[in-house]
């Protein structure tokens, strides 16, 4: 039988009115596109200003100001001047490759999108292999930046490219052993199940049901997860003073910001990976008091997904401007010598909790 | 025909993709043409005349790094279905199964980390 796209309330809804499964699975697919390019799209614009807002304060400055009530309208006119410059490939630029990557550097975020649970029933495909899809799916944005790097014909993007290969490569490994753990945990790897494992007050989520290894797992997470975001302290693929823009130094105009769009993309997807995996997705935080509780109930689901989002996401641009940025040699060593050596124990370690209590 | 989930992926995997290619075009047909310039289309390069092929040659270590990125990869792929179940078989009833995976999987974790250590000792993870 057909498997729910979008399940109820509207996808049952459609399924009754139209008989004909294949249309009815169409429609349900289309809204769920529509659904998903809304909050991918419609988010990065928001987190653009979040971000320079941040980064403003953190360093003692106001941010935009003039457009709009405290430079709100400041991305819009962002985008209305992206969208009026030349597009044009440099000379001797591979110029099928050149716009390709960006192309495949956004896919990977929006494939990663429709395995995310936003609430009880919002979730564009249920699969039961939604962890190691998400592993796999990264794995495609580095193709993505090292297509881009190696087709501008340009020293500072191959360079930028290249490093940020080997980096997300190597950040790639811890990421998907923290995941591992959480797989082991909850003893599935579908993102619903991890997510209704949490279920009850706020200590059943995995950052605090697993005294002190959860919260170890956390952190890992945090930082493997900023690494794979290529994002300060972990940016060294587009450090400006050492490599200019790093792999997109050749790219301008749509091309520029189709790689900026997918790199907010991804923190959205990053971020809701983490509130999934470790802060209990879409249920509110519970403490126990019956009265207080039934108040935290009324509020929908998705809210409280979307505020612990953008919890994250906060963090990790608080993060991204207080830290400052290790040699690329420093970055490869904490890596293989501390990261990973850390994840397998800390696999070990959390088959022996639940080899003893269960 | 069944239809499953894995078709709605099929239109993601074309999603992202459509959207670029569709960005790229419309920036190709609203952005104003610059003044053609001898240098205009000259890689970045702090302003100098470009020098010499971009291509260049890189040193092996990306390769090695590379290579171990591929066996700990899999080594993931390989723990996942254990994973999955290991709650479910440490909760089962007979003693024997659960000590017999719980060692296997700790066998298995260590020779990883033996691995690491190795090439740890051998010095590819430095970087020069």
């Amino acid at each position: 039988m057909i498997d729910p796209v979008i399940s109820h309330p509207l996808g049952d809804f459609i399924r009754e009115i139209i008989p004909i499964p294949e249309i009815s699975f169409l429609i349900n697919a289309l809204i769920s596109i529509i659904a998903i390019c809304a909050v991918a799209i419609g988010t990065a614009p928001i987190l653009i200003y979040m971000e320079r807002k941040i980064c403003a304060h953190i360093q003692c400055r106001l941010g935009p100001m003039r457009l709009g009530f405290h430079g709100t309208l400041q991305t819009i006119a962002d985008v209305m001047k992206l969208l009026f410059k030349e597009v044009y490939a440099p000379k001797g630029a591979d110029k099928f490759l050149f716009y390709l990557a960006p192309m495949i550097s956004l896919t990977a975020p929006f494939l990663a999108l429709t395995m995310i649970p936003f609430d009880h029933n919002l979730q564009v495909a249920n699969l039961s292999v939604g962890i190691p899809f998400i592993i796999a799916v990264n794995g495609f944005g580095i193709l993505g930046i090292l297509i881009g790097g190696w087709a501008s014909n340009n020293k500072y993007s191959l360079l930028g490219s290249l490093r940020s290969g080997a980096q997300m490569i190597s950040y790639e490994i811890s990421f998907a052993l923290v995941l591992l753990f959480v797989v082991m945990v909850s003893g599935s790897a579908n993102l619903m199940d991890i997510t209704q494992s949490q279920s009850g007050t706020i200590l059943d989520w995995w950052i605090f049901k697993i005294p002190v290894l959860g919260f170890i797992a956390f952190i890992m997470f945090f930082i493997s997860s900023t690494a794979e975001l290529n994002r300060a302290p972990f940016d060294i693929a587009e450090a400006e003073q050492e490599l200019t823009g790093g792999y997109h130094t050749e790219y301008n105009g749509t091309a520029f910001a189709m790689f900026y769009l997918a790199e907010y993309i991804n923190l959205v997807t990053t971020s809701s990976l983490a509130t999934t995996c470790f802060l209990g997705g879409f249920y509110p935080p519970l403490i126990g008091i019956e009265s207080i509780d039934t108040l935290l109930l009324k509020v929908p689901g998705f809210i409280w997904f979307a505020g612990k989002v953008f919890f994250m996401i906060s963090a990790y641009m608080v993060v991204r401007w207080t830290f400052v940025r290790p040699r690329v040699d420093q970055l490869m060593d904490f890596e293989w010598k501390f990261l990973l050596p850390a994840n397998l124990l800390l696999l070990a370690l959390g088959a022996t909790y639940i080899a003893i209590i269960g | 025909m069944e239809i499953s989930e894995y078709y709605v992926l099929g239109f993601f995997l074309f999603l992202g993709a459509f959207i670029a290619a569709a960005a790229i075009i419309i920036g190709k047909l609203l952005g104003f043409a610059s003044k053609d310039s001898k240098n205009k289309y000259a890689p970045y390069e702090c302003g100098m005349e470009t020098y010499g092929n971009a291509r260049i040659q890189f040193k092996v270590g990306y390769y090695l790094f590379a290579l171990l990125f591929l066996i700990f990869d899999i080594e993931a792929l390989f723990l996942f279905p254990i994973l999955a179940q290991f709650k479910t078989i440490m909760a089962g009833e007979t003693l024997l199964v659960p000590i017999i995976v719980f060692i296997d999987l700790v066998i298995f974790v260590a020779i990883l980390f033996f691995g690491l250590a190795y090439a740890w000792k051998k010095g590819i993870l430095k970087w020069e």
